[in-house]
């Protein structure tokens, strides 16, 4: 018996309510990472799935997942450096100890 | 099309692409200090040289690549302003980054590749290359801001920005995948042909996409409730940095947001005109009234330029062509003004000035033409006239009264208002307080001199004599509206 397209809309919801309660209750910027990664594969699954349910004969929605999972490790290359920057000026990767600067 | 066309078409981004990598190979080869002086003004040069490729292209139209990449004036006048900006932000950051961080070259062509982001936005007509393009711009942010990387507020700055924008792009990126699922199409024009056919059960999925992808765009521009890193990003970044975030993101920000809402989702109207009026309003009111608490001068023109979003988006709101007109023209005085703030900002701090507003106490008394200077910019920011940002406030509450949004006109009103209690208190604070220490501030570099005088000129030409530019406006703005 072949899913229906709705089951992967609601794992891929479900995936990004996930991430991003990760993201707004975490106070470990690499935990912080992780749920924005969480995110942006809930995208992938939600691409791929409209790719295959309902343009399978174009590519649109799999060049884009591609794209999208490229260009976050891209992204988070960068995240985590900039992460690497403030543990060697602060010691410190908790995000609520990093406030230099407030209002 | 043959290949010597579109090579043509694409001139200004190539230009742009050949000067990062040529700067970026020369600070390889370059060993000594002295000829790294250089890397600047190679920087510079191929600014002027995209520059030169947008003049010429001036009046062309075509749509490239299976439709991704769309070669309009509209476009060009968005890459004019990045370019322009970026040329001021290069000039102004010579000396700045002299003594602040040994890797220069990196540093012109990472603004350089932000700049190509920004010029790829102008002419993005697709999902997909709009968020690569958005990514591309966001990334070499990120690490600009925290260049300085010695300095625990840029760190600081750099890991804030890269957390709100890495969700913000994610949840952009979210109602993308909606969008594609709801009409099958990555293309704008495609998806506003699929969503004037679909049936009514699809409306329900365009609101939250819609949402999703405003927290993106709201993201670039600052707009509230997306507006929670710019005061840290600004404050905690190094000066020339700050000048660049506070003008080309926010204008790659506004056409990404008039090419979905004008060319995807022209079926989106009515609730298009509610809800950008609403976060305008919330966004300048909020922008100006926190504004008005702060003490360090780079976060206050933070606020500052939250608001101008705020001003911005009013032409948004409206369906005329009048409001596409005003927000361009409006885009480029706040340009020129703030820049101008920054760049007087970057002599002070060079001069061994601080950045709290205190510190520019007896400014007029130290160094009466730098106070002059920025005078005229923060003016020409609260809209007074004869200068620029007054015409535009102008046109931009014209556009709104003319489509009978009363209300919104009123709080725009209320808000330039509120923003001239901080502006003036700078003022009062350079021209009426007794200054701390006595010497003129020391004379800035010819590069910087050079910026801030285009600056002015920018400022003061504009106010003047404004007509030309906006009937040039005016023109792009039809030829786009009509198709």
């Amino acid at each position: 018996m072949a899913l229906s397209l709705y089951w992967y809309l609601i794992v891929a919801a479900a995936l990004f309510c996930i991430g991003l309660y990760g993201v707004l209750s975490r106070r470990n910027a690499i935990g912080i990472l992780m749920g924005i990664e969480l995110m942006l594969n809930a995208v992938n699954i939600n691409l791929v799935a409209f790719w295959r349910y309902l343009t399978p004969s174009v590519l649109t929605g799999q060049v884009f997942a591609i794209f999208a999972f490229t260009v976050a490790a891209a992204e988070a290359a960068v995240g985590l450096a900039l992460v690497i920057a403030i543990y060697r000026s602060r010691d410190t990767v908790i995000v609520e100890d990093v406030d230099l600067m407030k209002w | 099309m043959t290949l010597s066309q579109i090579l043509a078409l694409l001139a200004p981004e190539l230009v742009l692409v050949m000067a990062g990598l040529v700067v970026l190979g020369l600070d390889l080869v370059w060993r000594e200090e002295k000829k790294k002086e250089w890397l600047p003004y190679v920087a510079l040069a191929g600014l002027v040289g995209a520059l030169a490729a947008m003049v010429a292209l001036w009046g062309q139209e075509a749509v490239l690549f299976g439709g991704i990449f769309t070669a309009d004036v509209f476009a060009l006048l968005f890459k004019v302003i990045a370019v322009v900006s970026t040329g001021l932000v290069v000039l102004s950051a010579i000396e700045f980054m002299r003594g602040r961080t040994p890797y220069r070259g990196e540093f012109y062509s990472l603004l350089i590749f932000a700049t190509l982001g920004i010029c790829f936005i102008a002419s993005s007509t697709d999902l997909i290359m709009i968020y690569l393009t958005i990514e591309l711009l966001s990334i070499t942010s990120y690490i600009l801001t925290g260049y300085s990387r010695e300095d625990p507020k840029s760190n600081e700055a750099a890991i804030k920005y890269f957390l709100y924008g890495a969700v913000a792009s994610a949840a952009m990126l979210y109602g993308m995948s909606l969008l594609y699922g709801a009409t099958g199409s990555t293309n704008l024009s495609q998806i506003a042909i699929a969503l004037g056919q679909a049936d009514a059960s699809l409306q329900g999925i365009i609101l939250p996409a819609v949402i999703f992808l405003l927290a993106g765009f709201g993201f670039k521009i600052g707009a509230v409730p997306f507006h929670q890193w710019a005061p840290d990003a600004y404050e905690g970044a190094p000066t020339p940095v700050t000048a660049f975030l506070s003008v080309g993101p926010k204008a790659a920000g506004f056409i990404v947001l008039v090419r979905v809402f004008f060319v995807a989702l022209p079926s989106f109207q009515p609730e298009r005109i509610i809800l950008i009026s609403v976060i305008s309003a919330i966004t300048m009111t909020l922008g100006n009234l926190v504004a008005i608490w702060q003490k360090n001068i780079k976060r206050m023109l933070a606020y500052s330029s939250i608001a101008q979003a705020g001003y911005i988006l009013l032409g948004m709101a409206v369906t005329s062509n009048l409001g596409m007109t005003s927000m361009v023209f409006y885009l480029m005085t706040y340009l020129f003004a703030n820049l101008g703030a920054f760049i007087i900002i970057i002599i002070f701090s060079n001069g061994g000035g601080g950045d709290s507003v205190e510190d520019y106490a007896g400014l007029s008394q130290r160094s009466p033409g730098l106070a002059l200077a920025m005078l005229l910019f923060l003016l020409s920011l609260a809209g007074i006239p004869p200068l620029a940002g007054f015409i535009g406030k102008f046109y931009l509450f014209t556009a709104i009264m003319e489509d009978g949004l009363l209300w919104l006109m009123v709080v725009a009103v209320l808000n330039s208002v509120i923003s001239l209690y901080y502006y003036l208190e700078v003022v009062r604070q350079m021209y009426i307080l007794p200054p701390k220490v006595e010497e003129p501030v020391p004379a800035a570099s010819r590069a910087l001199s050079g910026a801030l005088i285009m600056a002015m000129i920018g400022v003061l030409l504009l106010g003047l004599y404004p007509t030309p530019l906006i009937e040039l406006i005016e023109a792009a703005a039809r030829a786009f509206l009509s198709g």
